[in-house]
């Protein structure tokens, strides 16, 4: 187990590094000269090659790559050309409310999808098991930034029940834990719990269902085992493959809160990148990208590590 | 084998609704049970002719649509479901509902569909060669598959698109590259395995060239699960193209596109909340039938991934 965790967080380097130089390349991927696209048009051509030397555009770009990120390593990932504020000070309260709304949209879709993932491999072919079936399929293929949007239509347009935007009176600055903030989380917590809750659901009844067909279960039957032992049994083994794909579900459901977070202006990083797109503040764009693409990174090698030692059987290469 | 099979089912093909009344199900060929699967799934047959409906209203779209889909009428905005003239309503420039949206499948369904187009042959190719080749030449390829794999793969889109700035091009490049790493893992695995098949040995040792036995032995094989899997991702690719014209980051206005309708009357979901929810209905309907048509596909050509 211990060569392998080594191993895996060897393997790890390596595409942390790719990732690393993905985020780099992508200011380079615009229209023209970065350089051009951050400064106002009636810059001066002094200004210009000042502001290129201050970040080091006019070095080869090997070298650029390195300084970068030796500088993001220590959490240096440049200046946000809108707000002229650190990067970081604006992705840390960005990241506070991006994990607010994914912690909760985890633990909702997560506790529903093996819940009914479960039953549903249980009661296989029986309308239960259709009606799971329908719902995953519903939630794998509908986009989560319209049901966010008939959400709004139906609980603060119509019923005027919830808040449709925002993080309640106090705002990001002076969030507290009142019934007035929480009131603010339901909407987007159940829009953004979607997609995670249909893939969850669906590979939970699909894993159960392998282990409920093979023969062990058979034989913990046929020994007298009450059905909460079997259960327990079937849990056990249907565990690593449900969290792997939960844990991967996790790292999709902050990536791609930013449609839920521009309908309801949710200030998390989807927000935040929202912003600096059509701004095109590139030094809050690749940093927010960096930040969120290493979670992930670690995100996996957690969930192999986690995987393998649940079941000793995949200790892949 | 599977040619023999191929051929044998398309000359089924040219009389339809003769069943050759042999009896037994091990008498027929691999595509008449697939044909005869499929045409027992009532769900995958009607999802098919929705699908190939909405399809057909997209491209004959200038002869449907009751009116221009750009042109608006100040009187008319927001007007509500049913009015006079406007079936299904007016935008907030006053334009008719129905037509934007019969015109709006063809962006929408076309960033759906295209993107799976271009990642099946580059990745497909890319996975193939790998699996095929195997060594050092799989190792690189797939190791750099892996590095795009290690981004959520709708963030990783958003930060590609977003970084080469709107338009229908970015958003298409965009949305083609997340797409190549899947379609380039299950192409290798499956090349792999095909790979190590005695047949495949067979072929070799009795000296046929590399070229022919990827051409007679592993596309034959390899095509059917990748073409299986591309079509489960059609539905993400629709979602995600439109999430991106919902951001702003697709086609420019007034081109009518679904996500880009649902994002620009967002702002008049007070007024009129009906006429703005339609975009993503159609959105919806179309994923959810791509998906379900993949799930029949799947399961009747009995396609483990």
């Amino acid at each position: 187990m211990g060569y392998y965790i080594i191993r895996r967080l060897l393997y790890a380097i390596p595409i942390a590094l790719g990732v690393s130089i993905i985020c780099f390349s992508l200011v380079y991927l615009g229209p023209g000269d970065p350089i051009q696209a951050v400064m106002p048009d009636e810059a001066s051509a002094e200004d210009v090659a000042r502001i290129r030397a201050a970040y080091g555009f006019d070095r080869p770009l090997p070298v650029q790559y390195g300084l970068w990120l030796a500088r993001a390593l220590q959490g240096d990932f440049g200046v946000s050309l809108q707000s002229n504020r650190p990067v970081l000070a604006e992705l840390v309260p960005a990241l506070r409310n991006t994990f607010m709304l994914g912690i909760f949209a985890a633990l909702l879709s997560f506790t529903i999808a093996f819940v009914a993932g479960g039953l549903a491999a249980y009661f296989h072919g029986r309308w239960l098991d259709r009606l799971v079936t329908a719902v995953s399929v519903t939630g794998v293929s509908v986009p989560n930034y319209w049901v966010a949007i008939v959400l709004v239509i139906i609980f603060s347009v119509e019923l005027n029940m919830l808040p449709a935007m925002g993080m309640g009176p106090g705002g990001s600055r002076q969030w507290e834990w009142t019934y007035a903030n929480m009131r603010h989380l339901i909407l987007p917590v159940i829009a953004l719990s979607l997609i995670p809750m249909g893939i969850i659901m669906r590979s939970t009844r699909a894993a159960v269902l392998e282990i409920l067909h093979q023969e062990f279960v058979e034989t913990l039957r046929s020994k007298g085992l009450s059905n909460l032992r079997i259960l327990l049994h079937v849990v056990k083994n249907a565990s690593p493959t449900v969290l792997a794909v939960t844990g991967l579900q996790f790292g999709h459901l902050l990536g791609g809160s930013i449609l839920i977070e521009t309908v309801f202006s949710w200030p998390g990083t989807g927000f935040l990148l929202n912003e600096s797109i059509f701004r095109r503040d590139l030094p809050v764009l690749q940093g927010t990208i960096l930040v969120l693409a290493m979670f992930f990174v670690v995100l996996n090698l957690l969930v192999d590590i986690f995987q393998t030692w649940l079941d000793p059987r995949i200790k892949r290469g | 084998m599977q040619r023999q099979a191929e051929m044998d089912g398309s000359e089924d093909g040219k009389r339809p609704g003769v069943e050759i009344p042999t009896g037994t199900v091990a008498s027929r060929t691999y595509w008449q049970t697939v044909r005869v699967r499929l045409s027992r799934d009532p769900v995958t047959i009607v999802c098919a002719s929705i699908l190939l409906l909405i399809i057909l209203v997209a491209i004959f779209a200038p002869f449907l649509a009751p009116k221009d889909p750009e042109a608006g009428s100040v009187f008319k905005r927001l007007a509500k479901i049913g009015s006079p003239g406007y079936p299904l309503g007016a935008d907030e420039l006053g334009r008719d509902m129905l037509s934007r949206l019969i015109y709006g499948g063809r962006v929408s369904l076309f960033m759906g569909i295209a993107p799976v187009a271009g990642a099946v042959l580059i990745g497909g190719t890319l996975g193939i060669v790998a699996g095929f080749i195997g060594g050092k030449t799989n190792m690189v390829i797939m190791r750099v598959m892996d590095v795009f794999y290690a981004f959520p793969s709708v963030l990783l889109a958003i930060a590609i698109s977003g970084a080469m700035g709107p338009g229908l091009v970015n958003s298409l490049i965009a949305l083609t590259l997340i797409l190549i790493p899947p379609i380039a893992r299950v192409a290798e695995s499956v090349t792999t395995q095909v790979r190590s098949f005695d047949f495949v040995e067979a072929a070799r040792a009795s000296g046929a060239k590399t070229g022919s036995i990827i051409r007679e032995h592993v596309l034959s094989n390899v095509l059917g699960p990748i073409f299986i899997y591309a079509t489960s991702l059609i539905s993400f690719s629709i979602i995600v193209a439109s999430g991106l014209s919902f951001l702003g980051l697709g086609v420019a206005p007034p081109v009518a596109d679904w996500g880009l309708m649902l994002s620009t009357l967002r702002q008049s979901i007070w007024v009129n909340p009906y006429v703005a929810a339609l975009p993503g209905v159609m959105i919806f309907i179309a994923s959810l039938c791509f998906n379900l048509v993949s799930d029949g596909l799947r399961s009747a050509m009995d396609v483990r991934m």
